[in-house]
């Protein structure tokens, strides 16, 4: 697919994508101290054993063992025990930044997030807003997710915040985080969810204050520009460019180019003018009739988009001609 | 059949019914092996072609839906077909009886019928797999498996047919061991290999009924239409996970245990030493087998389960790992003063050591809740159970493969080969998983059919070692068949091994033993005993 987006942000380090709160640092340096821990206590097993391989080689001289050592009390105690205190260590650390990780401050912005095959989309409570595969927020303020899946599990993941969470239907489930950055960043579904589950993906983008400011007003514009010029944005705020084209060639979905008053043809035989019915229709209810030779991956939008919305696409697709 | 007590096993009866209706646990071990290396290459091209697809973010030879039934069924054989009956159904069969000084198991006929139920079960799951084109995950995770179609009902029915071979098999391990001894032979005196059978075998008796019942609930729910786990009906589908994880972690021991046999035999025998600590890896094996029943929640830190389980689940996760440290430990130090041959049996030892540990210390960052957020269902994860699986499982099978190879068939491999084969496999495996542990830390989420852009050269590079690594076992393939048709027939102990099955001819005779044999000495007794 040649409109992959690609807003992972790494940075130098080789193992970590760029970390983008000082909760992501502290957890890199828990999986460095552990890391490098492992890395010291491995090399230590691997030169005693080299050693040992060298130095007891079966050679004409030492045909056989040398002694039967069996036990050494103190020894066995020591690697009982030792082992034990150092993973108790990283429980008790990795438990503490969990609880940080789990626990929002008090006054933070509520984003509900809904996951379903095979994209996200974001409603802001407060501003009427909804997103769709983009989900906008200020630098600097503790934002929640509230999030549920209106079909199978999918799961919400973040690289550069170093979160994740799984998203269920039927039940709430939360995620918080402090972006301290500005910058547009990678959003993954990562509970396998189907055909496109590598496919649903979504972005992140902080913004400045003054910027998601002005942002939120322009998003709220929806209510009175003209119905023409709401479907056109909608097509690529709702990501509706991503399966269909304006230019008359056929992607994952059929192009929009001519779309209006054209007949269709249906997998199921059966054919219909395409007329305001009809759009309206596939797009709340995709599956209901399938064009001919396109496979049934268009999610329905119904509660997704306002009936203003529709009028809008309509009216845009319309003048395509 | 007095006469037959001298022959060997292969020559004593003649023809392909021989083998049908035979309950001689050898030739059935034999049965195995076959079936089992048969559902290793199947599963291994599956993976093959699976890294084909991944050498690029665009379609190479799948589609998206295709490349998820090849994970799919990657795993469910690799898990059920192959590696939970690799080592115990296959070497445990032939070799435990041996290591005892035993005529045959407890009950051969049983064992013959498990054999029969593992080719069906496991006939069935492929079937069903292809016919459904079930691309679910090895997992099957609901509410997932259950709205797609119906086929989770018949893949959790293959497992649990594959589960009751293995329950079948685990209750006849557990009698011979308890019953079956040769005088003198107490239960210090057992060969390690035998220790982790036993407690493999109390794993699979215990934990595979709840397949069973996982199953009922899944045909409860689709037939009656009852909510268990599907949420449009009431269901919960994180209940799903408990059952599955409940059966599954445990399951995670059942492979490494006997592969945790075979390395202090290995550890014994090239270096002629007794083994460090023998209470110690006797023990922890048990130990091992009881705790793993109280971490399978690890599995679920983000699913939803409520955070004082999550914290409860990493404690234990923390706990269950000393156990394996220890035996790690245990075996180093059984080189110490030792006579070390490094025979390609023990590379295989080695390479376990190493990767295995790999495995583990990745395994504590998995366990250690602030980290698995960020790494659970990456490449990460990926990475850390073929460690343990592949690097700890698969080597402990090719070295207890190796090591009984000249007993089981009488034949000894080209050595020379065998260790290129041995390094092709070493060094292709850390290029294939090594890379992962990169691409998952960095954010590539696993079951993903394209990827970023960026990650195309780790993953590039990771598909290539599988190249290596196929050539390795092509050359396993090719001379251990080869060995077959050599002329020279190779003494008692090839290796100078002193457990019992080594004072016994190779191949063994028909009932292991010509006179039964009189133990009275530890089973590495390298003073004591003289071969
Ligand atoms: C995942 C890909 C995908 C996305 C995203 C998508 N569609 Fe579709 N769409 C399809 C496919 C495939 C078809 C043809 C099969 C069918 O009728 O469902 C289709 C059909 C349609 C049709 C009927 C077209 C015809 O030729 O008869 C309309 C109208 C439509 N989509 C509108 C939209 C709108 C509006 C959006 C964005 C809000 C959108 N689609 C987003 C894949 C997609
Ligand atoms: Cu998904
Ligand atoms: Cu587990």
């Amino acid at each position: 697919m040649s409109t992959k987006n690609n807003s992972l942000v790494s940075s130098g380090d080789i193992w970590f994508p760029e970390p983008l709160s000082t909760l992501a640092k502290d957890i890199d340096y828990l999986y460095y101290v552990t890391m490098w821990g492992s890395v010291i206590i491995f090399l230590g097993m691997f030169l005693i054993s080299i050693y040992f391989l060298l130095k007891y080689r079966r050679t004409k001289s030492n045909l056989v063992a040398q002694k039967q050592v069996i036990e050494n009390h103190k020894l066995e105690i020591a690697w009982t025990v030792i082992p034990l205190i150092l993973v108790m260590i990283l429980f008790v650390w990795g438990f503490k930044d969990y609880l940080r990780l789990r626990i929002p401050p008090e006054d933070t912005l509520k984003i509900n997030v809904t996951g379903a095959k095979w994209f996200w989309s974001f409603e802001y409570p407060k501003n009427n807003i909804k997103t769709l595969n983009q989900v906008y927020v200020p630098v600097n303020q503790s934002i929640e997710f509230k999030m549920i899946s209106k079909d199978v599990l999918h799961n919400l993941f973040i690289p550069n915040l170093r979160i994740k969470r799984d998203v269920i239907p039927n039940s709430y489930s939360g995620l918080w985080f402090k972006a301290e950055k500005v910058g547009r960043y990678q959003i993954f579904c990562t509970e396998y969810c189907g055909d496109k589950h590598s496919e649903m993906l979504a972005d992140l983008i902080v913004l400045s204050e003054e910027d998601y400011e002005e942002w939120l007003n322009s998003a709220n514009e929806s209510e009175d520009i003209p119905l023409e010029d709401l479907g056109k944005k909608l097509y690529t705020a709702k990501a509706c460019n991503g399966c269909h084209s304006l230019d008359g060639s056929n992607m994952v979905g059929p192009t929009w180019k001519g779309l209006f008053g054209k007949i269709r043809n249906f997998t199921d035989g059966t054919s219909v003018k395409s007329d305001e019915n009809y759009i309206r229709e596939s797009i709340v209810y995709p599956q209901k009739k399938l064009v001919k030779g396109y496979q049934n991956v268009m999610p329905s939008y119904a509660g997704l988009l306002s009936d203003r919305e529709i009028d809008g696409i309509i009216e845009y697709i319309k003048t395509l001609k | 059949m007095g006469h037959l007590e001298n022959i060997n096993f292969f020559k004593a009866a003649k023809g392909f019914k021989s083998w049908l209706i035979t309950v001689d646990h050898k030739r059935i071990g034999i049965m195995y092996l076959l079936f089992i290396v048969a559902a290793f290459t199947l599963g291994g091209l599956a993976a093959g072609i699976m890294r084909i697809e991944l050498l690029s973010p665009d379609k190479v030879l799948l589609t998206a839906k295709q490349y998820n039934q090849f994970f799919t069924l990657h795993g469910a054989i690799m898990v059920f077909l192959f590696i939970i009956p690799s080592i115990p159904a296959a070497l445990g069969n032939f070799f435990l009886p041996l290591q005892i000084g035993a005529k045959d198991v407890a009950f051969p006929k049983l064992n013959l019928a498990s054999l029969y139920i593992y080719v069906f079960g496991a006939l069935f799951c492929v079937y069903s797999m292809w016919h459904g084109a079930v691309d679910t995950g090895w997992t099957f995770y609901t509410p997932y498996s259950t709205t797609t179609d119906t086929s989770v009902i018949s893949m959790t029915l293959g497992a649990f047919i594959l589960g009751f071979s293995s329950i079948l098999t685990g209750m006849n391990f557990i009698v011979t061991v308890h019953k079956m001894r040769a005088p003198g032979m107490t239960w210090f005196r057992m060969p390690l290999f035998v220790w982790s059978l036993y407690a493999t075998s109390i794993l699979q008796v215990l934990a595979t009924p709840v397949l069973a019942i996982t199953l009922l609930l899944l045909i409860v729910e689709k037939t009656m239409g009852i909510g268990i786990f599907d949420p449009a009906i009431g269901g919960d589908p994180v209940l799903f996970q408990h059952f599955f994880w409940f059966y599954s972690h445990p399951a995670v021991y059942i492979m490494i245990l006997p592969a945790m046999g075979i390395m202090s035999e290995l550890f014994t025998t090239f270096t002629k030493k007794n083994i460090f600590g023998y209470k110690a890896i006797a023990y922890s094996s048990i130990a091992i087998a009881l705790v793993s029943f109280l971490v399978w929640g690890h599995h679920m830190f983000l699913s939803g389960q409520s955070d004082l389980a999550s914290t409860i689940f990493s404690a234990l996760t923390f706990i269950v790992a000393i156990p394996s440290a220890i035996k790690v430990f245990n075996w180093i130090s059984t080189m110490y003063k030792g006579s070390i041959d490094l025979k390609t049996p023990f590379l295989y030892g080695l390479s376990f050591l190493f990767l295995f540990s790999v495995g583990g210390f990745t395994g504590i960052v998995l366990g250690t809740l602030s980290l698995d957020v960020h790494m659970h269902d990456t490449y990460y994860v990926v990475a850390h159970f073929h460690y343990v699986m592949m690097g700890g499982t698969v080597m402990g099978f090719l070295g207890g493969l190796h090591y009984w190879w000249p007993k089981m068939f009488g034949k000894m491999y080209n050595e020379f080969w065998a260790k290129i084969a041995c390094a092709l496999i070493f060094v292709g495996f850390n290029m294939v998983f090594f890379t992962q542990f990169i691409l998952g830390s960095k954010g590539m989420p696993r079951r993903y059919y394209s990827y970023l852009d960026q990650f195309q050269p780790l993953h590039q590079f990771s598909t290539s070692g599988t190249w290596v690594m196929g050539l390795g076992f092509i050359i396993v393939f090719i001379y251990l068949i080869n060995s077959l048709f050599r002329k020279e027939e190779v003494s008692n102990s090839p290796w100078g091994g002193i457990t019992l099955e080594w004072q016994t001819t190779s191949p063994p005779p028909v009932y292991n033993f010509i006179e039964t044999p009189i133990v009275d000495n530890d089973p590495y007794d390298f003073e004591k005993v003289k071969i």
